[in-house]
């Protein structure tokens, strides 16, 4: 049954992602099929399984001064970034900027990260160890909490509605914009702050996803590491970045006279009681959660013309997926235009549902949808449209598109949004 | 460091200040009140009492940063210890 009765509209989308400092530059990027995956610098990268990463393109210390940022986990930094695009394009208030006065009792926040601030912790003990305590930075505890980079939305925009961070691994963010309509719809917010961030670029880290032969080990062409869908994918590239959107509820949206992108028209959810970290390989799970996203906004399979997929470059993943958007689709499936945008900007871990839910709504906003890359020879269990090649261009008229998230715990979320026509 | 003049101390703070809070090293005069002035939260004064310690080579206990309340309050705290000294 539907819950759809108060209408959840997107008026703002912000993001710093490997692939540009902000939307425009990182859509443009996506439609012309560039990576953003680049070799790193570091003195000891050989000694590590992957020696490759979907880096920042734009560094926060560009857009934010220093003394701000001493106080902030690198993911926080990059929240704000994205949250503060979203929230001026919005058409909001803020800064030197006027515009809309939204009264904080009715604003919310859901900024998710997968990890938190990983690298505060890193390297905060190595100065730890270093100096002693009485030189650790009395900011550590808020930089590295995962639920730090919402608190620090939250303040900057003065929401008090409520400010929450759902963790979920790589569907953090996803959950983040599910559990946003829900406060709309049920009235706690008329708008609220969605999105997701992460930045675990480290040693360590690549280690430890390396220790699970995670990652992509590519490390000839980092460029063409990530391949959703090709036979010779060979695991994810692990990426950093922030993405924001703004929603708020239809009427309110109306009221002030704000452009809509399209409709958040809903969430589903499920878990797979699989495996700690495998996907299970029916994509039962994940079919589940794409139902329910459909009941849930009031969807048929038929009204689905794109796909989002979650699509990491994993040789088990990917395939579980399109057995999924099979078994929940049925024969519409075959009519529903799939891409991965993972292979440009990487795997985004907490931050990847929101960054992949800002493509899906431009997608259906611009009616145009980013190819995959690095897709040249398609993996034999693929038997759906994959866009690949150039963009492909999506049919006038009213339209809905699916954003799929899975996360290691064996979290299934899936958004679903509607054109605005 | 036997005779640190009061500018210098100010001089210092001043920019221990910019760089931790980001507030114009000119606007850190005598008479300011870190909190109701300068609006620094209670955080940031450890860092700011911290590296005020590395740079004149004294040291604020805790009990004591209680006390310091306006940046005169700091000049004369770190005078008096640095006189001892």
């Amino acid at each position: 049954m539907s819950t759809n009765q108060v209408k959840v509209a997107i008026t703002g989308l912000g993001a710093t992602t490997p692939l540009g400092g902000d939307v425009a530059s990182t859509w443009s990027a996506l439609l012309a099929g560039r990576s953003g995956v680049r070799k790193l610098d570091w003195e000891d990268v050989e000694e590590l399984p992957t020696h490759f990463a979907a880096t920042i393109a734009v560094e926060s210390d560009q857009v934010m001064p220093k003394h701000r940022l001493r106080r902030l986990d690198r993911c926080q930094a990059f929240a704000l970034t994205a949250s503060i695009e979203a929230w001026k394009d919005a058409g909001m208030a803020h800064g030197d900027q006027s515009g809309f006065e939204v009264d904080g009792d009715r604003l919310g926040v859901v900024v998710s990260s997968g990890i938190g601030g990983l690298l505060t912790a890193l390297n905060g003990y190595d100065q730890y160890r270093k100096t002693g305590w009485k030189r650790t930075s009395p900011f550590t505890v808020p930089m590295l909490m995962p639920n730090g980079a919402a608190g620090h939305v939250g303040l900057e925009f003065g929401a008090r509605a409520g400010v929450h961070a759902l963790v979920s691994a790589c569907a953090s963010s996803a959950e983040a914009l599910g559990y946003a309509i829900d406060m709309i719809r049920t009235g706690r917010a008329d708008v609220v702050v969605a999105g997701g961030t992460e930045a675990t670029i480290h040693p360590f880290n690549i280690a430890s996803f390396g220790a699970m032969r995670a990652m992509s080990t590519r490390n000839d062409e980092p460029e063409r590491a990530s391949r959703p869908y090709d036979k010779n994918r060979d695991g994810f590239v692990l990426g950093e970045g922030s993405a924001s959107l703004v929603l708020e509820s239809e009427e309110h949206a109306r009221a002030r006279g704000a452009r809509i992108y399209a409709y958040a028209s809903g969430a589903g959810y499920s878990a797979d009681a699989h495996d700690i970290v495998q996907p299970d390989p029916t994509g039962a799970g994940a079919a589940t959660a794409m139902r329910r996203a459909l009941e849930n906004s009031g969807l048929r399979p038929e009204d689905i013309v794109h796909i989002n997929a979650h699509a990491t470059s994993t040789p088990q993943g990917d395939v579980a997926e399109i057995a999924a958007i099979k078994s929940a689709l049925g024969p519409a499936a075959y009519q529903t235009v799939i891409t991965g945008t993972k292979s440009m900007t990487g795997h985004l871990l907490g931050g990847a549902g929101a960054l992949e839910s800002v493509a899906t709504v431009l997608a259906l906003h611009e009616g145009v949808v980013p190819a995959t890359a690095n897709l040249e020879d398609l993996d034999d269990a693929v038997d759906l449209h994959i866009a690949q090649g150039e963009p492909y261009k999506l049919p006038d008229g009213p339209a809905a598109a699916l954003n799929n998230s899975f996360g290691f715990g064996g979290h299934n979320v899936c958004v679903a949004f509607q054109r605005a026509v | 460091m036997a005779t640190v003049t009061e500018q210098e101390i100010l001089d210092g703070l001043g920019e221990i200040i910019e760089e931790i809070v980001g507030i114009p090293a000119a606007e850190v005069t005598p008479e300011k009140n870190f909190i109701d002035d300068l609006d620094i939260d209670s955080l940031s004064m450890v860092e700011i009492a911290v590296a005020a310690q590395d740079k004149f080579g004294v040291e604020i206990p805790d009990d004591e940063l209680r006390n310091l309340k306006t940046v005169k309050d700091v000049i004369g705290f770190v005078q008096n210890l640095s006189a001892k000294a």
